[in-house]
Protein backbone atom coordinates (compact mmCIF):
# COMPACT_ATOMS: atom_id res chain seq x y z
CA UNK A 1 0.00 0.00 0.00
CA UNK A 2 3.15 2.58 0.98
CA UNK A 3 4.57 1.38 -2.60
CA UNK A 4 1.28 2.12 -4.30
CA UNK A 5 1.02 5.42 -2.43
CA UNK A 6 4.89 6.28 -3.06
CA UNK A 7 4.42 5.45 -7.05
CA UNK A 8 1.13 8.01 -6.88
CA UNK A 9 2.71 10.52 -5.31
CA UNK A 10 5.68 10.49 -7.43
CA UNK A 11 3.70 10.59 -10.43
CA UNK A 12 1.88 13.48 -9.20
CA UNK A 13 5.26 15.25 -8.99
CA UNK A 14 6.36 14.06 -12.81
CA UNK A 15 3.36 15.62 -13.80
CA UNK A 16 3.28 18.41 -12.18
CA UNK A 17 6.96 19.14 -12.73
CA UNK A 18 6.59 19.17 -16.79
CA UNK A 19 3.67 21.08 -16.99
CA UNK A 20 5.77 23.63 -14.31
CA UNK A 21 8.84 23.24 -17.17
CA UNK A 22 6.40 23.60 -20.23
CA UNK A 23 5.12 26.73 -18.57
CA UNK A 24 8.66 28.08 -17.41
CA UNK A 25 10.15 27.22 -21.19
CA UNK A 26 6.92 29.09 -22.33
CA UNK A 27 7.05 32.23 -20.01
CA UNK A 28 10.79 32.77 -21.05
CA UNK A 29 10.69 32.14 -24.64
CA UNK A 30 12.47 28.86 -25.19
CA UNK A 31 9.49 28.04 -26.68
CA UNK A 32 7.57 29.84 -29.04
CA UNK A 33 4.24 31.30 -28.20
CA UNK A 34 2.93 30.53 -31.55
CA UNK A 35 3.47 26.93 -31.22
CA UNK A 36 2.31 26.37 -27.58
CA UNK A 37 1.16 28.85 -24.88
CA UNK A 38 1.57 28.16 -21.47
CA UNK A 39 -0.20 25.90 -19.87
CA UNK A 40 -1.88 28.45 -17.32
CA UNK A 41 -3.13 30.63 -20.19
CA UNK A 42 -4.63 27.62 -21.76
CA UNK A 43 -6.52 26.94 -18.29
CA UNK A 44 -7.55 30.89 -18.35
CA UNK A 45 -8.66 29.97 -21.85
CA UNK A 46 -10.45 26.88 -21.07
CA UNK A 47 -12.22 28.91 -18.60
CA UNK A 48 -12.79 31.88 -20.66
CA UNK A 49 -14.51 29.46 -23.64
CA UNK A 50 -16.85 27.74 -21.36
CA UNK A 51 -17.84 30.67 -19.23
CA UNK A 52 -18.12 32.48 -22.46
CA UNK A 53 -20.90 29.90 -23.97
CA UNK A 54 -19.76 29.87 -27.13
CA UNK A 55 -19.12 26.11 -26.51
CA UNK A 56 -22.25 25.13 -25.16
CA UNK A 57 -23.55 24.08 -28.87
CA UNK A 58 -20.49 22.18 -29.86
CA UNK A 59 -20.43 20.63 -26.19
CA UNK A 60 -24.19 19.17 -26.03
CA UNK A 61 -23.49 18.27 -30.07
CA UNK A 62 -20.07 16.11 -29.11
CA UNK A 63 -21.42 14.47 -26.25
CA UNK A 64 -24.66 13.57 -27.80
CA UNK A 65 -23.19 12.02 -30.25
CA UNK A 66 -20.57 10.22 -28.19
CA UNK A 67 -23.60 8.92 -25.64
CA UNK A 68 -25.86 7.97 -28.56
CA UNK A 69 -22.62 5.94 -30.23
CA UNK A 70 -21.56 4.55 -26.75
CA UNK A 71 -25.14 3.23 -26.03
CA UNK A 72 -25.73 1.63 -29.10
CA UNK A 73 -22.44 -0.41 -29.50
CA UNK A 74 -23.08 -1.67 -25.77
CA UNK A 75 -26.55 -2.66 -27.04
CA UNK A 76 -25.78 -4.04 -30.70
CA UNK A 77 -21.95 -5.38 -29.45
CA UNK A 78 -23.89 -7.29 -26.22
CA UNK A 79 -26.81 -9.01 -28.48
CA UNK A 80 -23.98 -9.63 -31.24
CA UNK A 81 -21.88 -11.37 -28.83
CA UNK A 82 -24.79 -13.92 -26.77
CA UNK A 83 -25.47 -14.69 -30.07
CA UNK A 84 -22.33 -15.70 -31.80
CA UNK A 85 -21.62 -17.49 -28.45
CA UNK A 86 -24.40 -19.69 -28.92
CA UNK A 87 -23.40 -21.23 -31.94
CA UNK A 88 -20.33 -23.04 -32.09
CA UNK A 89 -19.82 -22.89 -35.72
CA UNK A 90 -21.07 -18.88 -35.69
CA UNK A 91 -17.74 -18.23 -34.28
CA UNK A 92 -15.24 -20.53 -35.81
CA UNK A 93 -16.38 -18.14 -38.57
CA UNK A 94 -16.69 -14.92 -36.68
CA UNK A 95 -13.26 -15.23 -34.46
CA UNK A 96 -11.11 -14.69 -37.10
CA UNK A 97 -12.72 -11.68 -38.17
CA UNK A 98 -12.87 -10.12 -34.53
CA UNK A 99 -9.08 -10.83 -34.42
CA UNK A 100 -8.44 -8.67 -37.47
CA UNK A 101 -11.30 -5.95 -37.13
CA UNK A 102 -8.86 -3.66 -34.77
CA UNK A 103 -6.37 -3.72 -37.57
CA UNK A 104 -7.87 -2.26 -39.73
CA UNK A 105 -8.00 1.73 -39.57
CA UNK A 106 -11.66 2.01 -39.17
CA UNK A 107 -11.24 5.79 -39.52
CA UNK A 108 -11.16 5.47 -43.47
CA UNK A 109 -14.66 5.01 -43.85
CA UNK A 110 -15.42 8.15 -42.72
CA UNK A 111 -15.76 9.76 -45.81
CA UNK A 112 -17.81 7.46 -47.50
CA UNK A 113 -19.64 7.25 -44.84
CA UNK A 114 -20.29 10.92 -44.80
CA UNK A 115 -20.62 10.20 -48.10
CA UNK A 116 -23.42 7.92 -48.00
CA UNK A 117 -25.40 9.57 -44.92
CA UNK A 118 -24.87 13.54 -45.83
CA UNK A 119 -22.55 15.50 -43.19
CA UNK A 120 -23.94 15.53 -39.88
CA UNK A 121 -24.62 13.56 -37.03
CA UNK A 122 -25.53 9.82 -38.72
CA UNK A 123 -21.98 9.37 -40.08
CA UNK A 124 -20.37 9.97 -36.86
CA UNK A 125 -22.79 8.18 -34.85
CA UNK A 126 -22.08 5.17 -37.00
CA UNK A 127 -18.39 5.96 -36.96
CA UNK A 128 -18.22 5.53 -33.56
CA UNK A 129 -20.67 2.80 -33.17
CA UNK A 130 -18.36 0.76 -36.04
CA UNK A 131 -15.13 1.44 -33.84
CA UNK A 132 -16.57 0.59 -30.38
CA UNK A 133 -18.84 -2.57 -31.39
CA UNK A 134 -16.23 -5.11 -31.84
CA UNK A 135 -14.61 -4.48 -28.47
CA UNK A 136 -18.05 -4.60 -26.59
CA UNK A 137 -18.46 -8.45 -28.80
CA UNK A 138 -15.27 -9.33 -27.90
CA UNK A 139 -15.60 -8.55 -24.17
CA UNK A 140 -19.33 -10.60 -23.99
CA UNK A 141 -18.26 -13.36 -25.44
CA UNK A 142 -14.87 -13.84 -23.24
CA UNK A 143 -17.52 -12.51 -20.39
CA UNK A 144 -19.69 -15.61 -21.11
CA UNK A 145 -16.68 -18.18 -21.77
CA UNK A 146 -15.70 -16.86 -18.42
CA UNK A 147 -19.22 -18.17 -16.10
CA UNK A 148 -17.78 -21.41 -14.76
CA UNK A 149 -19.65 -24.30 -16.34
CA UNK A 150 -20.33 -25.78 -12.84
CA UNK A 151 -22.71 -22.84 -12.34
CA UNK A 152 -24.65 -22.94 -15.10
CA UNK A 153 -24.68 -26.80 -14.25
CA UNK A 154 -26.38 -25.53 -10.81
CA UNK A 155 -28.34 -23.38 -12.43
CA UNK A 156 -30.24 -26.49 -14.39
CA UNK A 157 -30.59 -27.93 -11.12
CA UNK A 158 -32.15 -25.10 -9.73
CA UNK A 159 -34.59 -25.29 -13.10
CA UNK A 160 -33.70 -21.36 -13.01
CA UNK A 161 -35.91 -19.88 -15.97
CA UNK A 162 -33.46 -18.25 -18.80
CA UNK A 163 -34.33 -14.53 -17.37
CA UNK A 164 -33.05 -15.44 -13.66
CA UNK A 165 -30.34 -17.84 -14.87
CA UNK A 166 -29.25 -14.32 -16.93
CA UNK A 167 -29.60 -12.26 -14.01
CA UNK A 168 -28.37 -14.38 -10.86
CA UNK A 169 -25.58 -16.48 -12.05
CA UNK A 170 -24.27 -15.64 -15.74
CA UNK A 171 -24.67 -11.42 -15.09
CA UNK A 172 -22.61 -11.65 -11.81
CA UNK A 173 -19.46 -13.99 -13.39
CA UNK A 174 -19.59 -11.68 -16.72
CA UNK A 175 -19.80 -8.61 -15.26
CA UNK A 176 -16.04 -7.47 -14.96
CA UNK A 177 -15.48 -8.88 -18.37
CA UNK A 178 -17.71 -6.84 -20.17
CA UNK A 179 -17.52 -4.14 -17.94
CA UNK A 180 -13.41 -3.57 -19.72
CA UNK A 181 -15.53 -3.90 -23.07
CA UNK A 182 -17.70 -0.80 -21.86
CA UNK A 183 -14.81 0.63 -21.01
CA UNK A 184 -12.73 0.56 -24.62
CA UNK A 185 -15.80 1.01 -26.27
CA UNK A 186 -16.72 4.71 -24.43
CA UNK A 187 -13.04 5.25 -25.25
CA UNK A 188 -13.28 4.07 -28.91
CA UNK A 189 -16.51 6.20 -29.68
CA UNK A 190 -14.89 9.06 -27.92
CA UNK A 191 -11.78 8.49 -30.43
CA UNK A 192 -14.11 7.87 -33.54
CA UNK A 193 -16.54 10.77 -32.66
CA UNK A 194 -14.05 13.35 -32.04
CA UNK A 195 -11.51 12.44 -34.89
CA UNK A 196 -14.51 12.61 -37.37
CA UNK A 197 -15.31 16.24 -36.32
CA UNK A 198 -12.01 17.25 -36.65
CA UNK A 199 -11.56 16.07 -40.29
CA UNK A 200 -14.76 16.51 -41.94
CA UNK A 201 -17.56 17.96 -40.05
CA UNK A 202 -19.43 21.35 -39.57
CA UNK A 203 -19.99 20.82 -35.67
CA UNK A 204 -19.07 19.64 -32.86
CA UNK A 205 -15.95 20.02 -30.43
CA UNK A 206 -13.60 18.47 -32.70
CA UNK A 207 -14.58 20.88 -35.51
CA UNK A 208 -14.15 23.95 -33.00
CA UNK A 209 -10.36 23.07 -32.64
CA UNK A 210 -9.52 22.12 -36.38
CA UNK A 211 -11.59 25.68 -36.64
CA UNK A 212 -9.31 27.96 -34.66
CA UNK A 213 -6.35 26.05 -35.76
CA UNK A 214 -6.59 27.17 -39.42
CA UNK A 215 -7.65 30.31 -38.25
CA UNK A 216 -4.55 30.76 -36.04
CA UNK A 217 -6.54 31.25 -32.80
CA UNK A 218 -3.43 29.24 -30.86
CA UNK A 219 -5.70 30.47 -27.70
CA UNK A 220 -8.90 29.01 -28.51
CA UNK A 221 -7.38 25.81 -29.89
CA UNK A 222 -5.65 24.84 -26.75
CA UNK A 223 -8.14 25.94 -24.49
CA UNK A 224 -10.83 23.72 -25.96
CA UNK A 225 -8.33 20.75 -26.35
CA UNK A 226 -7.34 21.19 -23.08
CA UNK A 227 -11.13 20.88 -22.08
CA UNK A 228 -11.84 18.06 -24.15
CA UNK A 229 -8.72 15.89 -22.95
CA UNK A 230 -9.63 16.48 -19.45
CA UNK A 231 -13.41 15.22 -19.96
CA UNK A 232 -12.04 12.19 -21.83
CA UNK A 233 -9.12 11.62 -18.42
CA UNK A 234 -12.19 12.24 -16.35
CA UNK A 235 -14.58 9.81 -18.08
CA UNK A 236 -11.79 6.82 -18.45
CA UNK A 237 -10.68 7.56 -14.60
CA UNK A 238 -14.02 6.86 -13.61
CA UNK A 239 -14.82 4.04 -15.26
CA UNK A 240 -11.29 2.29 -14.60
CA UNK A 241 -11.43 3.09 -11.00
CA UNK A 242 -14.94 1.44 -11.44
CA UNK A 243 -13.38 -1.68 -13.15
CA UNK A 244 -11.05 -2.23 -10.17
CA UNK A 245 -13.90 -2.15 -7.83
CA UNK A 246 -16.00 -4.79 -9.70
CA UNK A 247 -12.88 -6.77 -10.00
CA UNK A 248 -12.13 -6.98 -6.66
CA UNK A 249 -14.90 -7.41 -5.65
CA UNK A 250 -15.39 -10.70 -7.64
CA UNK A 251 -11.79 -11.71 -6.53
CA UNK A 252 -13.68 -11.83 -3.03
CA UNK A 253 -16.82 -13.26 -3.66
CA UNK B 1 -17.19 -47.59 -23.31
CA UNK B 2 -21.15 -49.04 -23.58
CA UNK B 3 -22.63 -45.35 -23.53
CA UNK B 4 -20.59 -44.69 -26.89
CA UNK B 5 -23.48 -43.52 -29.36
CA UNK B 6 -22.47 -42.40 -32.52
CA UNK B 7 -24.17 -38.83 -32.26
CA UNK B 8 -21.90 -38.07 -29.73
CA UNK B 9 -18.91 -38.45 -32.06
CA UNK B 10 -17.01 -35.63 -33.06
CA UNK B 11 -16.25 -34.79 -36.75
CA UNK B 12 -12.98 -35.59 -38.08
CA UNK B 13 -10.49 -32.86 -37.89
CA UNK B 14 -10.67 -32.66 -41.95
CA UNK B 15 -14.54 -32.20 -42.02
CA UNK B 16 -14.27 -29.70 -39.78
CA UNK B 17 -11.31 -27.85 -41.54
CA UNK B 18 -13.96 -28.45 -44.53
CA UNK B 19 -16.80 -26.97 -42.88
CA UNK B 20 -14.82 -23.99 -41.43
CA UNK B 21 -13.36 -23.29 -45.06
CA UNK B 22 -17.25 -23.47 -46.79
CA UNK B 23 -18.32 -20.89 -43.94
CA UNK B 24 -15.36 -18.47 -44.87
CA UNK B 25 -16.47 -18.28 -48.52
CA UNK B 26 -19.80 -17.90 -47.38
CA UNK B 27 -18.85 -14.86 -44.95
CA UNK B 28 -16.56 -13.49 -47.81
CA UNK B 29 -19.72 -13.90 -50.07
CA UNK B 30 -22.04 -12.26 -47.49
CA UNK B 31 -19.16 -9.59 -47.56
CA UNK B 32 -19.23 -8.97 -51.13
CA UNK B 33 -23.29 -9.21 -51.55
CA UNK B 34 -23.58 -5.95 -49.11
CA UNK B 35 -20.68 -4.04 -50.56
CA UNK B 36 -22.73 -4.76 -53.70
CA UNK B 37 -26.28 -4.09 -52.34
CA UNK B 38 -25.08 -0.67 -50.58
CA UNK B 39 -23.31 0.37 -54.06
CA UNK B 40 -26.39 -0.11 -55.82
CA UNK B 41 -28.55 1.21 -53.24
CA UNK B 42 -26.90 4.64 -53.49
CA UNK B 43 -26.63 4.34 -57.04
CA UNK B 44 -22.75 4.90 -56.71
CA UNK B 45 -22.95 8.66 -55.64
CA UNK B 46 -20.99 7.10 -52.70
CA UNK B 47 -19.71 3.81 -52.75
CA UNK B 48 -18.75 2.24 -56.05
CA UNK B 49 -19.76 -1.68 -56.43
CA UNK B 50 -17.06 -4.54 -55.64
CA UNK B 51 -16.69 -4.60 -59.82
CA UNK B 52 -15.81 -1.58 -61.04
CA UNK B 53 -13.99 -0.55 -57.74
CA UNK B 54 -11.93 -3.65 -58.71
CA UNK B 55 -11.44 -2.86 -62.62
CA UNK B 56 -10.87 0.64 -61.35
CA UNK B 57 -8.24 0.10 -59.00
CA UNK B 58 -6.12 -2.40 -62.02
CA UNK B 59 -6.43 0.81 -63.71
CA UNK B 60 -5.13 2.97 -61.02
CA UNK B 61 -1.93 0.88 -59.74
CA UNK B 62 -0.85 1.34 -63.31
CA UNK B 63 -0.06 4.87 -62.99
CA UNK B 64 2.06 6.98 -61.72
CA UNK B 65 0.18 8.84 -59.89
CA UNK B 66 -0.78 6.23 -57.24
CA UNK B 67 2.45 4.81 -56.41
CA UNK B 68 3.62 8.04 -55.74
CA UNK B 69 1.19 8.97 -53.05
CA UNK B 70 1.50 5.33 -51.51
CA UNK B 71 5.14 5.80 -51.49
CA UNK B 72 4.39 8.44 -49.31
CA UNK B 73 2.40 7.18 -47.05
CA UNK B 74 4.97 4.04 -46.57
CA UNK B 75 7.80 5.76 -46.37
CA UNK B 76 5.68 8.08 -43.42
CA UNK B 77 4.73 4.49 -42.23
CA UNK B 78 7.48 2.58 -41.98
CA UNK B 79 9.56 4.97 -39.98
CA UNK B 80 6.77 5.88 -37.51
CA UNK B 81 6.51 2.21 -36.97
CA UNK B 82 10.20 1.00 -37.14
CA UNK B 83 10.78 4.38 -34.28
CA UNK B 84 7.52 3.52 -32.29
CA UNK B 85 9.13 -0.53 -32.31
CA UNK B 86 12.07 0.58 -31.18
CA UNK B 87 11.18 3.07 -28.70
CA UNK B 88 8.58 1.48 -27.27
CA UNK B 89 10.97 -2.06 -27.06
CA UNK B 90 13.24 0.27 -25.09
CA UNK B 91 11.09 2.00 -22.75
CA UNK B 92 9.35 -1.11 -22.17
CA UNK B 93 11.55 -3.01 -20.79
CA UNK B 94 13.67 -0.67 -18.92
CA UNK B 95 10.20 0.26 -16.86
CA UNK B 96 9.34 -3.45 -16.53
CA UNK B 97 13.07 -4.17 -15.02
CA UNK B 98 12.38 -1.37 -13.15
CA UNK B 99 9.30 -2.13 -10.89
CA UNK B 100 9.28 1.44 -9.48
CA UNK B 101 9.85 3.83 -12.60
CA UNK B 102 7.19 1.06 -14.46
CA UNK B 103 4.73 1.49 -11.86
CA UNK B 104 4.82 5.52 -11.86
CA UNK B 105 4.47 5.41 -15.70
CA UNK B 106 2.28 2.59 -16.39
CA UNK B 107 -1.13 4.81 -15.78
CA UNK B 108 0.49 7.52 -17.30
CA UNK B 109 0.86 5.51 -20.52
CA UNK B 110 -2.29 3.97 -20.41
CA UNK B 111 -4.12 7.30 -19.74
CA UNK B 112 -2.38 8.63 -22.68
CA UNK B 113 -3.52 5.72 -24.66
CA UNK B 114 -6.73 6.36 -24.15
CA UNK B 115 -7.21 10.11 -24.84
CA UNK B 116 -8.44 11.21 -28.21
CA UNK B 117 -5.03 11.94 -29.59
CA UNK B 118 -6.33 13.69 -32.95
CA UNK B 119 -6.52 16.86 -30.56
CA UNK B 120 -3.05 16.80 -30.11
CA UNK B 121 -2.50 17.03 -34.08
CA UNK B 122 -2.80 20.59 -34.41
CA UNK B 123 0.34 21.10 -32.05
CA UNK B 124 1.92 18.31 -33.57
CA UNK B 125 1.40 20.66 -36.99
CA UNK B 126 2.98 23.59 -35.43
CA UNK B 127 5.83 21.98 -33.85
CA UNK B 128 7.00 19.85 -36.98
CA UNK B 129 5.28 21.70 -39.38
CA UNK B 130 3.43 20.55 -42.56
CA UNK B 131 4.84 17.65 -44.29
CA UNK B 132 6.38 14.13 -43.56
CA UNK B 133 7.79 15.01 -40.29
CA UNK B 134 3.98 15.74 -39.05
CA UNK B 135 2.81 12.42 -40.02
CA UNK B 136 5.75 10.58 -38.77
CA UNK B 137 5.64 12.17 -35.02
CA UNK B 138 1.40 11.28 -35.24
CA UNK B 139 2.22 7.57 -36.43
CA UNK B 140 4.81 7.51 -33.25
CA UNK B 141 2.39 9.11 -30.39
CA UNK B 142 -0.09 6.54 -31.79
CA UNK B 143 2.21 3.31 -31.90
CA UNK B 144 4.64 3.97 -29.44
CA UNK B 145 2.57 3.51 -25.97
CA UNK B 146 1.13 0.22 -27.03
CA UNK B 147 4.25 -1.10 -27.75
CA UNK B 148 5.89 0.10 -24.48
CA UNK B 149 2.58 -1.28 -22.73
CA UNK B 150 2.82 -4.48 -24.49
CA UNK B 151 6.33 -4.88 -23.71
CA UNK B 152 6.39 -3.81 -20.13
CA UNK B 153 3.68 -6.34 -19.06
CA UNK B 154 5.54 -9.43 -20.56
CA UNK B 155 8.86 -8.47 -18.46
CA UNK B 156 6.68 -7.75 -15.39
CA UNK B 157 5.41 -11.54 -15.67
CA UNK B 158 8.69 -12.75 -16.18
CA UNK B 159 9.83 -16.05 -14.05
CA UNK B 160 11.61 -14.32 -11.03
CA UNK B 161 14.36 -17.40 -11.80
CA UNK B 162 15.02 -15.83 -15.43
CA UNK B 163 16.19 -12.45 -13.73
CA UNK B 164 18.01 -14.07 -10.91
CA UNK B 165 19.83 -16.26 -13.44
CA UNK B 166 21.25 -13.25 -15.69
CA UNK B 167 22.34 -12.14 -12.18
CA UNK B 168 24.11 -15.30 -11.35
CA UNK B 169 25.74 -15.42 -15.00
CA UNK B 170 27.03 -11.77 -14.17
CA UNK B 171 25.41 -10.54 -17.56
CA UNK B 172 25.49 -6.92 -18.58
CA UNK B 173 22.22 -5.28 -18.93
CA UNK B 174 22.92 -5.19 -22.31
CA UNK B 175 23.58 -8.77 -22.53
CA UNK B 176 20.43 -9.58 -20.02
CA UNK B 177 18.08 -7.51 -22.42
CA UNK B 178 19.42 -9.49 -25.78
CA UNK B 179 19.54 -12.67 -24.09
CA UNK B 180 17.13 -12.99 -21.71
CA UNK B 181 14.28 -10.72 -21.88
CA UNK B 182 13.49 -9.84 -25.34
CA UNK B 183 13.42 -13.84 -26.44
CA UNK B 184 11.32 -14.44 -23.50
CA UNK B 185 8.48 -12.34 -24.10
CA UNK B 186 8.89 -12.60 -27.56
CA UNK B 187 5.29 -13.64 -28.34
CA UNK B 188 3.83 -10.41 -26.20
CA UNK B 189 6.69 -8.08 -28.46
CA UNK B 190 5.26 -9.61 -31.33
CA UNK B 191 1.47 -8.50 -30.52
CA UNK B 192 2.70 -5.35 -29.11
CA UNK B 193 4.43 -4.69 -32.79
CA UNK B 194 0.69 -6.05 -34.25
CA UNK B 195 -1.05 -3.30 -32.44
CA UNK B 196 1.60 -0.94 -32.74
CA UNK B 197 1.54 -1.30 -36.31
CA UNK B 198 -2.02 -1.18 -36.95
CA UNK B 199 -2.51 2.07 -34.74
CA UNK B 200 0.77 3.96 -36.21
CA UNK B 201 -0.80 3.25 -39.51
CA UNK B 202 -4.26 4.95 -38.28
CA UNK B 203 -2.10 7.67 -36.85
CA UNK B 204 -0.05 8.26 -40.37
CA UNK B 205 -3.21 7.80 -42.41
CA UNK B 206 -5.34 10.73 -40.26
CA UNK B 207 -2.47 12.83 -40.58
CA UNK B 208 -2.59 12.84 -44.56
CA UNK B 209 -6.54 13.32 -44.14
CA UNK B 210 -5.91 16.38 -42.29
CA UNK B 211 -4.13 19.39 -44.20
CA UNK B 212 -1.59 16.97 -46.49
CA UNK B 213 -0.82 17.09 -50.14
CA UNK B 214 0.42 13.60 -50.41
CA UNK B 215 -0.26 10.04 -49.07
CA UNK B 216 -3.09 7.81 -49.48
CA UNK B 217 -5.21 9.88 -47.04
CA UNK B 218 -4.89 12.73 -48.88
CA UNK B 219 -5.91 11.17 -51.73
CA UNK B 220 -8.80 9.49 -50.18
CA UNK B 221 -10.14 12.01 -49.15
CA UNK B 222 -9.43 14.18 -52.66
CA UNK B 223 -11.44 11.59 -54.25
CA UNK B 224 -14.17 12.10 -52.15
CA UNK B 225 -14.15 15.60 -52.54
CA UNK B 226 -13.85 15.81 -56.78
CA UNK B 227 -16.57 13.59 -56.11
CA UNK B 228 -14.25 10.67 -57.79
CA UNK B 229 -16.14 7.55 -55.81
CA UNK B 230 -14.18 4.85 -57.36
CA UNK B 231 -11.35 6.57 -56.14
CA UNK B 232 -11.83 6.85 -52.87
CA UNK B 233 -13.89 3.57 -52.74
CA UNK B 234 -10.47 1.99 -54.22
CA UNK B 235 -8.26 3.46 -51.76
CA UNK B 236 -9.78 2.17 -49.23
CA UNK B 237 -9.87 -1.24 -50.08
CA UNK B 238 -6.24 -1.02 -50.79
CA UNK B 239 -5.84 -0.07 -47.13
CA UNK B 240 -8.41 -2.97 -45.58
CA UNK B 241 -6.46 -5.71 -47.43
CA UNK B 242 -3.26 -4.21 -46.72
CA UNK B 243 -4.05 -3.79 -42.71
CA UNK B 244 -5.66 -7.28 -43.15
CA UNK B 245 -2.52 -9.07 -44.79
CA UNK B 246 0.09 -7.71 -42.59
CA UNK B 247 -2.24 -8.43 -39.14
CA UNK B 248 -2.56 -11.94 -40.46
CA UNK B 249 1.18 -12.23 -41.02
CA UNK B 250 2.12 -10.89 -37.56
CA UNK B 251 -0.92 -13.22 -35.59
CA UNK B 252 1.00 -16.20 -37.32
CA UNK B 253 4.02 -15.48 -36.20
CA UNK B 254 3.09 -14.60 -32.39
CA UNK B 255 1.50 -17.83 -32.36
CA UNK B 256 3.28 -19.79 -29.24
CA UNK B 257 4.73 -23.03 -31.84
CA UNK B 258 4.51 -26.13 -30.04
CA UNK B 259 7.96 -27.63 -28.91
Amino acid sequence: MTRRCAALLVRIAVLAGSIALLEICCRFGIIDPLTVIPPSEMVTSMIDHLGSGELNESIVNTFSTILLAFVLAIVCGTLAGALIHSSRRLRDVVDPLLASYYSVPTFIFYPLLVALLGLGKAPLVVLGVLSATPAVMISTLSGLDSVPPVLMKLARVQRLSPARALWWIILPSALPRLFTGFKLALSYALIGVIAGEFILSGTGLGYAISFAYQSFDNRAMYGTMLFVLLVAITANGILYVWEGRLARRRLRG
Amino acid sequence: MSDLSFDNVQPSLASRRRIRAFDAIVLILLMLALWQAVGSWTQGVAVSPPWPTLTYLFGLVRTWMFWDHAAATLAAFALAFALSALIGLALGLIFGVRRFAGEVAEPILAGFYTIPKVTLYPVVLLLFGLGMSAKVAFGVMHGLVPMTLFTLGAVRNLPPVLIRTAKVLRLSPGRTMLWILVPACLPEIVNGLRISFSLSLLGVLIGEMFSSQRGLGFLLVSGMAQHNVPLSTAIVTVIVLVAIAANTLMLRLGRPRAR
